[in-house]
């Protein structure tokens, strides 16, 4: 039995393609089913996998700073196109420079993504995450 | 004995099997308001006038007429399956007069029904996700009454209540045309549709002994051209190219993966065999579409004419789609058409690239098919075989500075399907193969560029 729907992917012009297959293995490894649609993704891309496969969550990866250019908007698209309440999750670099975590997360959060993973964060911790948030 | 009852003339192509030659070809007008087979005794007439009487041991049949096979396409997202519904379709012959996606509303409905499909195809959701809007496109034909059949090939998950939801409909249970994001399944779709046609259609259409729609017949050749069979080789990937009078078709065989390292490939995967039909680009019902699709500017550089000019005699061509070309103004005019039917055709059909400059450097973007290393380009359909300018018309096929985005052949050699051969051979590589793919080889008049 599948724990959750996922939809992987790194979003932009970003083609860093290492840390997406290390996750699509581990979210794997730990029973979920996973769309992985790797590097240089848009967001209609994203949106477009998990209404075909009526996904559970978007994890959306940035490791080239430009993360907040590009996932922003993102949210409203979903809700436009039915995934009302869709989970959606950030992580890697996902802004420029040494900028205080909270202030990012808070950015982020404010663009209606449910958690932001900083950088250095495992992909244990957010299959915790993916865990507790898909039990609710 | 191989017939192709085309929608404007029948074609029959003799060949002697044991010898592995071709006797003859002829042709004359289909006759479908009447009866099929009034033209082809026509044609079959002016075949025993050139070769003599022979005696048929066997006969194939292929069809474009009576309207070809209309199909309509449904999926969810339109540009995953809505779109692998519409390939799917286009890969079994058939002519989409209708792609619809997310739920159906009523007046979605009714216009479908006032196309009165042959087949509809039914899809959306991968296996094991989104259910809820099949159910609901399910149950809304569910509501009306189709007398056409439905193919079920989306989520396998509620393939069962499907059936139950429209049971009392022709309904056909198949696999998945999109069974996972960035995977294509579209075989099992193409068999089904051709069991149909065969089961139900062709005999609603008064088309006794027909195996296969004309364009199946027509892939199945370039298929076979391409991979060869046995100890022959084929002639490797290629581009096909077929201009008629209403729609432009374009065939191409092989994976269409980047030819270089450094591209990355996105959308939704490709067919190793595509065909693409494009209903806006033809020498005659559909003239004004190649003008509209380009420029009545660009129609007037290459034919010479005057735009004023351009625009009289396509109104007119559109208006009597047998006439031909009499002066040398108006074959100026159909080399234009022709010449912008292959150019806009194929740039549909190949896929494109683009540059991106990322934080790591530049890097490409392909979506489609890359068929750049193409190295044979075959064309076909009237008004190319009967033209004087070949060689040029088939540039407007490859690579060029104007369109540098374009994935289409940089350089390939050029065949013509003089005898206008193509269909028959594939419909003569379901029983003889081998005979089917020497006489191609031997038929196709081959010219370097």
């Amino acid at each position: 039995m599948s724990k959750g729907k996922l939809i992987l992917g790194v979003i932009g012009a970003d083609v860093h393609a290492v840390g997406n297959k290390i996750l699509f293995h581990a979210f794997t490894d730990a029973g979920f089913d996973v769309t992985n649609l790797g590097v240089m993704v848009s967001q209609e891309e994203f949106i477009a996998a998990a209404i075909e496969t009526d996904a559970d969550a978007i994890i959306v990866s940035s490791l080239y700073g430009h993360g907040e250019l590009d996932c922003r908007g993102m949210r409203d698209k979903c809700i436009e196109s039915g995934l009302d309440g869709i989970l959606m999750y950030v992580g890697g670099n996902i802004v420029v420079g040494k900028q205080p975590f909270e202030d990012v997360e808070k950015r982020f959060k404010a663009m209606g993504f449910d958690r932001v993973f900083p950088p250095g964060s495992t992909p244990e911790d957010a299959i915790e995450s993916l865990t507790d948030d898909l039990a609710k | 004995m191989l017939i192709d009852y085309g929608s404007t003339y029948t074609k029959v192509t003799a060949v002697n099997l044991p010898e592995a030659g071709l006797l003859g070809t002829a042709s004359a007008f289909t006759t479908v308001e009447t009866d099929v087979s009034e033209g082809l005794n026509a044609a079959l007439a002016e075949l025993s006038g050139q070769i003599g009487k022979i005696t048929v041991s066997k006969t194939l049949a292929a069809s474009s007429a009576a309207g070809g096979l209309k199909m309509v396409a449904v999926g969810l997202v339109p540009e995953l399956t809505a779109k692998a519904a519409s390939v799917a379709s286009m890969g079994a012959g058939a002519k989409v007069v209708g792609t619809y996606s997310f739920e159906l509303t009523e007046d979605d409905v009714s216009e479908i029904i006032n196309l009165s499909p042959d087949i509809l195809l039914l899809t959306g959701g991968t296996d094991g996700g989104n259910k809820k809007c099949i159910l609901h496109n399910a149950k809304m034909l569910s509501e009306v009454q189709c007398n056409f059949p439905i193919i079920v090939a989306g989520n396998r998950n509620c393939s069962g209540e499907i059936k139950k939801i429209l049971s009392g409909h022709g309904v056909y249970l198949c696999e998945n045309v999109m069974p996972a994001i960035g995977s294509l399944n579209i075989e099992p779709v193409r068999q089904l549709i051709r069991e149909i046609f065969l089961e139900r259609i062709v005999f609603a259409k008064g088309l006794k002994g027909v195996l296969m729609p004309t364009p199946s017949a027509v892939l199945t050749a370039a298929e076979l051209l391409s991979n060869g069979y046995g100890e022959v080789s084929g002639l490797g990937n290629l581009l096909l190219v077929d201009v008629g009078g209403a729609t432009t078709d374009v065939y191409s065989t092989g994976s269409g993966e980047p030819s270089r390292a450094d591209v990355v490939l996105r959308g939704l995967p490709e067919p190793r065999s595509k065909r693409t039909v494009e209903g806006d680009l033809g020498m005659r019902y559909s003239a004004a579409g190649i003008v509209e699709a380009t420029s009545a500017k660009r129609v007037s550089e290459l034919s010479g004419l005057a735009e004023e000019a351009v625009f009289e005699r396509v109104d007119y061509l559109t208006h009597n789609p047998s006439e031909l070309a009499q002066s040398d103004n108006e074959s100026q005019l159909d080399f234009a058409l022709a010449a912008l039917a292959i150019e806009t055709a194929t740039l549909r059909h190949a896929g494109s690239i683009e540059e991106v400059y990322t934080a790591a450097g530049r890097t490409y973007v392909q979506f489609g098919k890359d068929l750049t290393q193409t190295k044979s380009l075959i064309l076909t359909g009237g008004s190319l075989i009967h033209s004087a300018k070949q060689t040029e018309l088939s540039k407007f096929a490859l690579c060029s500075d104007n369109f540098p985005e374009s994935l289409r052949p940089r350089k390939a050699d050029l065949l013509i399907d003089e005898e206008y051969i193509l269909a028959a051979m594939g419909l003569l590589s379901t029983h003889a193969p081998c005979v089917a793919l020497k006489l191609m080889l031997e038929h196709l008049t081959y010219r370097r560029l």
